[in-house]
């Protein structure tokens, strides 16, 4: 499992919580050829992500090669309050997976 | 004393890893099969019928997509899709001058507001074309980015 690849932010502003985060990741298109080599590198990129809040779900994402390296996400939703609990995590195509949580204060 | 405050940095961030580790929901178990059809499709309407079931979109100016007039970097073009639609339960993003125009679909809680930001790959000037499912029927919006250099590392 990948570790500390997910940097999250969670800023609460009335009940409303705005989750920004950035995933370092490479995500690999598979079209790349490597210049010294000649071959394709392999495709490697984040596939599912899910966003929870307090275990339930509030996102989920599935994302293709077209998304960029170390991808951004940002979103919002509401009913949260301080000291839920926002979880953040991915897997990819090679089976590679991450999660970071957060604590809304 | 500065080596011992770093050290129970170190300890207590790791023990927070593992109960990470243990303690999440894996998006697999969440979200249905990843949809390959969809992602690999290099058709838009094979793209839209892969992810959303239907290629049959309404166009709406209740979809704002904010993308910069001229992509400087064809590989990181900032998006930033919201709509005003009501119950948006999805929002899903594709160029359509990809070679696989999909890029990302969001499934959305009720709660979830509709707007998503994310940065696309795109490999040449084209659309950017924001699809948004609300109370079962597709409503879309595009808007065309100029980008000088590609993105997709053709």
């Amino acid at each position: 499992m990948a570790k500390g690849t997910i940097k999250i932010k969670a800023n609460l502003s009335g009940d409303v919580c705005n989750v920004k985060s950035l995933i370092k990741h490479v995500m690999e298109t598979g079209q790349r050829k490597d210049a010294k080599t000649g071959k394709v590198i392999p495709a490697h990129f984040i596939q599912e992500l899910s966003c929870t809040h307090n275990g339930k779900s509030v996102l989920s994402a599935n994302w293709g090669t077209a998304v960029s390296a170390n991808p951004y996400l940002s979103f919002e939703f509401s009913g949260a309050k301080p000291g839920d609990k926002i979880v953040l995590s991915w897997s990819d195509n090679t089976g590679d997976s991450d999660s970071a949580e957060v604590t809304l204060s | 004393m500065k080596r011992r405050v770093f050290l129970k940095g170190t300890l207590a961030s790791s023990a927070v890893a593992v109960a990470v580790g243990a303690g999440i929901l894996n998006p697999r178990q969440v979200l249905a099969a990843w949809p390959k059809p969809a992602f690999e499709a290099k058709s838009m309407q094979e793209a839209l019928n892969g992810a959303l079931g239907s290629d049959l979109t309404d166009p709406s100016d209740a979809i704002q997509i904010k993308a910069p007039e001229i992509a400087e970097n064809g590989a990181v073009v900032p998006v930033t899709v919201s709509t005003t639609l009501a119950n948006a339960e999805s929002i899903s993003i594709l160029a359509d001058g990809n070679p696989t125009p999909l890029a990302a679909s969001f499934a959305l809680a009720a709660n979830t507001k509709g707007s998503v930001s994310t940065r696309i790959k795109m490999g040449k000037t084209s659309n950017v074309v924001a699809v948004v499912k609300s109370g079962g029927k597709l409503y879309s919006a595009r808007k065309e980015v100029k980008v000088t250099i590609g993105g997709c590392g053709g």
